[in-house]
């Protein structure tokens, strides 16, 4: 058994070993929002947060979290990027939307006026295969309405 | 009274012809331009329940008692099954059932491509399947594969018969040319990727199968699967309301679908069968690579006396021939035209409709042959093409149902103009140019395609048929269009789609339809409400129906009364008004396209080769746009797969075995958010008179048409190099200079000797 704390909430869970914190977050949590589109780490879908920092869970084991805060995109539902994305239209078919969110409130945490670059630099792990580059830029730039 | 008629009906270039119903459709055109609703800038509808990560997808899925399913798939290119024993794997722990060739159609004992399917499991978790195929005892005869193109054509390995195409004389039309130029482009084989995987989730319920599957097609799912299976087709249920992409590569139900099927009929559990990213890249469709040797001739003014070229698709080990040489046949005035397609038969993974099949490729090859006969003849480049300009359809005669290219062209003026000044940019090893390309394509979509619609005694409309949005916002322009017809805010619609069980037929989501096929019914299920609407206002006011109508969410007279939409509905209390509408047929006798011209601007690195695209203007004619929002997000979308098309995406085969070297995402690249240049788009806006009650053509597809070609195109206007082989990697370009840089040695020697 191991304590999970995510999305300021506490879980006691008992995942084998070799588990990942997507599979965790998915399967045991039922917490779907978080979405696994390649389940090895290259495309950014997956992204969460432990303690502020952007992480790929589909390639994070889950014993390895220990007492770090795990924010979905759960948690960050009511954070003004989701406005921001739905208003800019920085969305397509949506799959890689939660991460693509989860990826930018780290950003605008650490660095609330983001220029165009330092918007490119961060999201370039998370990928978009509608093309929805332009407008989750504007999203960002945009992020406090 | 309902009318009985003959319509034609196109997707992806492919024509048939069929019988539909159409009930009297005497609805008014809409003026052009900006209306209430429609033609104004909509966030999408379902913007918030996906970005809130809210929106189940069939990844997202789950029921009680779930299986997972991991398939055996060949390791090899051409095989033979020798042996097979499932008994070690139906061990296992966690393994609830399996299947093998024989149990189900797409599971064979001779694969004729790497990761086709041979044998599948259902387990208690996708885990334990994976592990228990690891207990599937194999043995294969290795047999050798046929991978060359050319080698296949050679030997008659087709997937279909050639196709000849001649208008005029070829030969004749070379002869009375002033200048010929001949190349031989190539395109490589690109991998749709759509984030969310192929997959389907397949449980029965009694006598009736539940299909929740990431389809771009519904009904065609239920249709496929209810064949197959030899079940009425009512008592297959598909479910998909949200979709993570498809491409074209999610048209058809796949091997998932079956396999989870069966799986769920022989355990009696539902059961998923999603595939993994590197199996997407092995086994779920691809946009085939093609060779095409094409030749030009034209009269010292520019007019084109002939186009000729042969093209060999690599189709793989099945699949079909889209039309490469369309943009040849039909694109430009020219008389004389022959071409000649060929699917080569492969031992690689079947092909599938990406993204304007066939055209995105042929375009590449005509456009990048237009700018060399251009520079050839000295003449700019746009003005080869106004020259060149089809007022009528080529292939037949037909009129156009509309056609504005050439007002594309002229938008696209200022775009050109910029050569000069972006040239001038050119500095050290980086050389600047612009180049462009034009675009035609399919998009008018047809019948059938049908839609309901209910308005509550809240004065609250709902749109209900068997669609999807497969993530191009057409949820949202159908309650555009709705929200439009009964003068409601669009607040005030909803739609229920993604559920053959609960609404009418509705077409596929493909060859850029979805808008043009179903728009117009649902603006006719609306006017169908509408009426009934103010028949009941009329009764209730004592007024006359015709100095009635509806908008702004009220019923307005001509003499100035106005009473609240639910005012009149609310008398019904638990009644609703329901609405029927259908799409009507195709205009007889003419060619429904779309079109439109890129402008690229680039940067090459001539000592490394590196290309960088900074800047893209893209105006594209698709009649009436319903969501000039919704329609910008779709042009800058095809416009970065083509980027990615151009530069950097190939799948990358082992030449000795066929084995597939790109199956992640890291291995095969594509576009990032740094990758993207500016991009400008412009749309005419300007509805079809001849099409539909909507006057609006598809727009998916058209975007990513003729980008590779105005990359190509301003790289030769930055370098003077030929770039003719997709994707344009530093070893293509540095191969291309090279290329450029002997030929200019060579005049100069030539030069000399002659001095």
């Amino acid at each position: 058994m191991i304590e999970l704390r995510v999305n300021g909430g506490v879980h006691r869970v008992d995942p084998a070993v070799g588990r990942s914190l997507a599979e965790t977050l998915r399967e045991d949590l039922g917490l779907t929002g978080t979405k696994v589109a390649c389940g090895e780490g290259h495309c950014g879908a997956c992204t969460v947060q432990l303690d502020g920092v952007p992480v790929l869970s589909c390639i994070t084991l889950v014993h390895t979290v220990r007492a770090r805060e795990v924010t979905t995109i759960e948690g960050l539902r009511d954070h003004p990027l989701v406005e921001s994305f739905v208003r800019a239209d920085a969305l397509q078919c949506g799959f890689c939307t939660p991460g693509q969110i989860v990826s930018a409130a780290a950003l605008v945490e650490a660095n609330p006026e983001p220029s165009r670059d330092e918007i490119r630099h961060a999201m370039a792990g998370n990928l978009c295969r509608c093309g929805a580059y332009p407008k989750i830029e504007e999203a960002v730039l945009t992020w406090r309405g | 009274m309902a009318r009985l008629i003959r319509t034609e009906k196109e997707v992806e270039g492919r024509y048939t012809e069929q019988w539909i119903v159409v009930e009297e459709d005497a609805l008014e055109r809409w003026p052009e331009g900006p209306l209430a609703v429609v033609g104004r800038e909509a966030p999408r509808t379902d913007g918030l329940a996906r970005a809130r990560g809210e929106a189940v997808y069939t990844a997202d899925i789950s029921f009680p008692g779930l299986l997972h399913t991991a398939v055996l798939r060949s390791p090899h290119a051409r095989a033979r099954v020798k042996r097979l024993e499932l008994g070690a794997a139906l061990e296992a722990p966690g393994v609830r059932g399996a299947v093998q060739p024989g149990d189900v159609e797409c599971l064979t004992r001779e694969p004729g491509y790497p990761g086709a399917p041979v044998a599948a499991i259902a387990a208690d978790s996708a885990g334990l399947a994976r592990a228990a195929l690891e207990r599937i005892e194999v043995e294969w005869e290795v047999l050798n594969p046929l991978l060359d193109p050319d080698e296949a054509v050679r030997r008659g390995e087709l997937t279909t018969e050639r196709r000849p195409y001649a208008r005029g004389d070829l030969e004749h039309g070379l002869a009375e040319a002033d200048i010929v130029v001949e190349a031989e482009y190539r395109t490589q084989t690109v991998l749709h990727n759509s984030m969310e995987t192929h997959q389907a989730v397949c449980r029965w319920q009694g006598d009736t199968l539940e299909v929740y599957t990431s389809t771009q097609f519904i009904w065609g799912v239920r249709n496929a699967v209810a064949e197959q299976l030899g079940l009425p087709p009512d008592r297959v249920r598909v479910v998909c309301e949200y979709m993570g992409g498809g491409f074209g590569a999610k048209n058809d139900p796949g091997d998932y679908t079956f396999l989870a099927a069966e799986l769920a009929r022989r355990t009696g559990r539902p059961v998923r069968c999603a595939l993994t990213r590197r199996e997407e890249n092995l086994d779920s469709g691809n946009r085939n690579a093609t060779i095409q040797r094409l030749r030009a001739g034209a009269r010292a003014d520019g007019t084109l006396t002939a186009l000729g070229g042969e093209f060999v698709a690599s189709i793989g080990a099945s699949g079909w021939l889209a039309s490469t040489a369309g943009p040849m046949q039909m694109l430009y005035a020219c008389e004389n035209v022959e071409t000649l397609e060929y699917g080569a038969k492969l031992n690689t993974a079947p092909m599938a409709a990406f993204r304007a099949p066939g055209f995105v490729e042929g375009t590449f090859g005509l456009e990048c042959l237009l700018d060399e006969l251009a520079a050839k003849l000295d003449l700019d480049p746009l003005e080869l093409r106004r020259i060149n300009y089809a007022h009528a359809d080529l292939l037949d005669d037909r009129a156009f149902s509309s056609k504005n290219l050439a007002e594309c062209y002229r938008r696209a003026e200022p775009h050109w103009a910029r050569r000069e000044e972006v040239r001038a940019r050119s500095a050290g090893p980086w050389r600047h140019g612009v180049g462009l390309a034009s675009q035609i394509w399919y998009g008018g979509g047809g019948p059938p395609s049908y839609a309901w619609i209910r308005v509550g005694s809240d004065g609250r409309a709902t749109v209900v048929t068997a669609m999807q949005d497969i993530g191009t916002g057409s949820r949202t322009a159908m309650a555009q269009i709705a929200a439009e017809e009964l003068g409601l805010p669009l607040d005030r619609v909803d739609v229920v789609l993604g559920d053959s069980a609960r609404g009418p037929y509705a077409s596929i989501s493909a060859g850029s339809s979805t808008i043009p096929s179903m728009g117009p019914a649902v603006r006719s299920a609306a006017a169908d409400a509408g009426r009934q609407i103010l028949e009941i206002a009329a009764q209730r006011y004592h007024l006359e129906e015709r100095v009635l109508s509806l908008r702004d969410g009220r019923i307005v007279s001509t003499d100035g009364g106005s009473w609240p939409l639910e005012e009149v509905t609310g008398l019904l209390e638990e009644g609703q008004i329901l609405g029927k509408g259908a799409r009507g047929p195709n205009p007889a006798g003419m060619r429904v396209l779309t079109f439109g011209v890129q402008v690229a601007e680039v940067a090459v690195d001539v000592e490394t080769g590196e290309v960088r695209v900074d800047r893209i203007a893209a105006i594209h004619d698709v009649g009436r746009v319903i969501n000039p929002l919704g329609a910008s997000s779709q042009v800058e979308g095809g416009i970065i797969q083509g980027l990615g098309h151009t530069l950097s995406e190939e799948r990358l085969l082992d030449p000795a075995t066929g084995g597939v070297l790109t199956q992640t995402l890291d291995a095969y690249r594509v576009p990032t958010i740094a990758d993207v240049p500016e991009i400008v788009t412009e749309l005419l806006d300007l509805p079809d008179a001849h099409l539909t009650n909507l006057g609006a053509k598809g727009l998916g597809e058209p975007p990513i048409i003729p980008t590779a070609a105005a990359i190509a195109n301003a790289i030769r206007d930055a370098t003077g190099a030929d770039v003719r082989s997709l994707p344009i990697t530093r070893e293509e370009m540095l191969r291309a200079l090279r290329q450029a840089a002997d030929r200019a040695a060579a005049r100069e020697s030539v030069g000399a000797s002659s001095a």
